[in-house]
């Protein structure tokens, strides 16, 4: 550092290096001081307002009392009540009778699409159309019935057909044309349908009876449909030889609807009712 | 370095800055007071300046019991005169942009910045303010004198006044600006009774500070530093364009007038340098420098300089609209035989047509199909496909309407849930889903069209009718 300033004049602070290297005093320009203090009361302002400092065991509030969770709180409580008007009507209704109106239903199918999804689309898929081993939602075909009724009590208490596995009480033969039979839609076609008594749970014309959940034989839709390489024939036989759910048949087709009482309130499964039957066949 | 070539480079520098010596920017250090004086241009400005009334003015007019003119954001729809637009029909507001800008395209290639100098909202609200100045201060000198002047009572009284006129006009501005998105009359009870709501209050507050800082204090620096369409424009101006232009030839040299100077014996130029084209462009550039950047084209210098030229009997138009080309002695190429010109055309023709088509095709009713993705299809138990579809209508009309829907495409097809019609409500979306299936057998590619028609009849018995093909998807045959 100099003794004597060589620069006198030009405001600089007396800081020098290398002889006329120095330091000049110039004030920041106004804008970014203007911009620097507008910061500061910003901050001052916001802290006074919103909340901003820790404390040693929680924080300031602000003057508004505003918070993030409040504010969301809010949010659903807006949502609930525009809800409100529509749970209010449905509280009080019969799935039929919401299914009747039709402003509730097109309400109860976007209210129940989160409720589908939690606790159906697993296996049933998102949109109700099946997957491998389960059952399609979105066609006309229903084994345990159609009606508003007939959904809401597979839902409450759940689905488990049985059917005996033949394999050893049928001859190959046998089950092959049993199998053909019914791969052709004409279950009665046979004598053997009738003689090994399939008819005691398909019916006298083999399309099968809702209470019993016993499948349609002569529709064009397969409760089990064939799985990779194999034919429809085979799987018609596989079905024969190794029946459903049938507890001395430990490879049995496992065909169960769990229940769904205990775990969903009524209105919830009233709205489910609603959703599936909109699906494309209720009856 | 040997002297001889430092001198050489000293000459090189001093050429290279001689050029760019009278190059004056002014980046708002100085204020610009512009002199206002009558002419033909003058007038032109004033009946320009008044086609902004029908934007203060326009909310006000009546159409049956509605403004006739209002983009109601809320409710979506935007009505202009007798036609209801909604939202589905924005395309048509793509159009309406790109004929206004090709239209600024092809008005600047062939005149200037006539937008800029006449028309744009900075260059009338900056007229108006100026206009206001001057009548409450004075002349340019005399303003000049008074900003400089202390701080008294006098120079307080009108500093407030102009203020508060400047302020009240910005407000108008705002309030004008918000009166095409709400009820205009209602706007301004609101105002009153102190029930604007925070959209209205805080659009009005902008455009209240917006316009006076720009229009009272920013001025021409926002034409120099702050608006890109003035840089746009400024390159769409080539050799063939008319501008406001000095013409060099008859003014150059330069000189003052001598007062008993016989006219035979004159050796200057017409150009008497008196300053006058500069003292009142409002942006404060020398158009002697020629066309450039800061120039508005709003052709005040012309109405200066004639002024100057009748007074002294010397032709008038030394600064006139003129372009380069022509100066230079060249011929004016014909409109016609300019490319640009016919492809600006083309596109603002293309533009029209598509507006109109789009104004006269405004269907009453309108449906979207969307085919349902989850499944794409489905068997049925009696063997035939089903898919799934959600039909969305909307009803423009003003009334609720019933709208039958049916469709046509594979053979043997049924719809489902279509028995009912549609109640669509009017002005809005009402959606319904409906089933269409198709025997197996029918059933022969993957895809097949399919349409949809709706069919609505409105009070009166006059009937509707809206199309729309999708697609029926099946199993690979």
């Amino acid at each position: 550092m100099a003794d004597k300033n060589p620069f006198p004049g030009e405001n600089n602070t007396g800081h020098f290096w290398d002889d006329n290297l120095r330091e000049l005093a110039n004030p920041a320009p106004r804008w970014w001081m203007i911009g620097f203090w507008a910061s500061i009361i910003w901050v001052i302002v916001y802290s006074l307002i919103y909340p901003t400092w820790p404390t040693l065991d929680s924080f300031t509030k602000g003057l508004t009392g505003w918070t993030q969770i409040s504010e969301y709180q809010k949010g659903v409580e807006e949502v609930e009540a525009l809800r409100a008007e529509f749970e209010e009507k449905i509280a009080g209704m019969s799935a039929s009778d919401i299914l009747a109106d039709e402003g509730l239903s097109a309400y109860t199918e976007a209210s129940a699409k989160v409720l589908f999804g939690d606790n159906c689309a697993g296996c049933h898929g998102s949109a109700g159309q099946g997957g491998p081993g389960y059952p399609v939602l979105v066609d006309d075909n229903w084994i345990w019935g159609g009606t508003v009724e007939n959904i809401e009590q597979t839902i409450v208490l759940g689905r488990k057909p049985i059917m005996t596995a033949y394999g050893e009480i049928l001859k190959p033969e046998e089950i092959d044309e049993l199998a053909q039979a019914i791969v052709e839609r004409k279950p009665m076609s046979t004598p053997l349908f009738l003689q090994k008594g399939c008819i005691a749970c398909h019916g006298m014309d083999g399309k099968g009876m809702s209470v019993l959940g016993s499948a349609n034989l002569t529709d064009a839709i397969y409760r089990f449909v064939p799985e990779g390489e194999q034919t429809l024939l085979d799987s018609v036989k596989y079905t024969i030889a190794f029946g459903v759910n049938d507890p001395n048949s430990p490879s049995a087709r496992q065909a169960e609807m769990p229940k769904f009482g205990d775990r969903l309130s009524k209105e919830e499964i009233k709205k489910l009712t609603v959703y599936v039957h909109k699906f494309g066949g209720g009856q | 370095m040997t002297d001889d070539r430092q001198a050489k480079q000293d000459a090189a520098v001093d050429e290279l800055y001689e050029e760019a010596a009278h190059w004056h920017v002014n980046t708002g250090d100085e204020t610009i007071h512009a002199k206002r004086i009558p002419g033909k241009w003058r007038n032109l400005k004033w009946l320009s300046n008044a086609l902004w009334l029908v934007f203060f003015l326009g909310p006000f007019l009546r159409w049956g019991d509605r403004q006739a003119v209002l983009f109601d954001i809320p409710n979506r729809q935007f009505h202009i005169l007798g036609i209801t637009i909604l939202p589905q029909d924005f395309w048509m507001l793509s159009l309406l942009l790109l004929f206004f800008a090709i239209l600024l395209a092809v008005v600047t290639a062939l005149a200037g910045r006539v937008w800029c100098g006449f028309f744009c909202f900075q260059t009338v609200w900056t007229d108006i303010f100026t206009w206001i100045e001057e009548k409450l201060e004075g002349t340019p000198p005399k303003r000049r004198k008074l900003e400089k002047a202390p701080l008294d009572f006098t120079k307080f009284r009108i500093k407030a006044v102009k203020h508060t006129l400047w302020m009240v006009i910005g407000l108008l501005t705002g309030m004008a600006f918000v009166s095409w998105f709400v009820d205009a009359r209602n706007l301004w009870i609101d105002l009153f009774t102190f029930n604007l709501g925070p959209t209205a209050l805080i659009t009005i507050a902008l455009f209240t500070a917006g316009t006076y800082a720009l229009a009272g204090f920013l001025r021409e620096q926002t034409c120099f530093w702050l608006c890109p369409y003035a840089r746009i424009q400024g390159v769409m101006v080539d050799n063939t364009t008319s501008v406001p232009t000095y013409d060099f030839h008859r003014g150059e040299p330069r000189g003052r007038v001598k007062k008993g100077q016989k006219e035979e014996e004159r050796t200057t130029g017409d150009c008497v340098d008196c300053n006058q084209c500069l003292a009142v462009c409002p942006t404060g550039v020398d158009i002697r420098h020629g066309q450039q950047e800061g120039c508005i084209t709003c052709a005040l210098c012309i109405d200066a300089c004639d002024a100057v030229m009748l007074k002294l009997d010397r032709p008038v138009g030394l600064i006139r609209y003129e372009s380069l080309d022509k100066l230079d002695g060249k011929e004016d190429r014909p409109l016609l035989r300019r490319p640009r010109v016919w492809v600006y055309t083309a596109i603002l023709t293309l533009a029209i047509s598509g507006i109109a088509y789009g104004l006269s095709s405004l269907d009453a009713i309108e449906i979207k199909v969307l085919h349902s993705r989850q499944p794409l299809f489905v068997l049925q138990s009696d063997g035939s496909i089903q898919n799934k579809y959600t039909l969305k209508v909307l009803n423009k009309t003003t009334d609720d309407m019933d709208v039958s829907i049916s469709a046509r495409g594979p053979k043997d097809l049924v719809i489902v849930g279509a028995e009912e019609p549609v109640k669509a409500r009017h002005g809005k979306v009402t959606p319904r889903t409906v089933f269409v299936r198709v025997p197996r057998e029918h059933v022969l590619e993957e895809t097949r069209p399919i349409v949809f028609r709706a069919e609505g009849r409105d009070k009166d018995g006059q009937i509707f009718v809206s199309e729309r093909e999708n697609v029926f998807i099946g199993p690979k045959p």
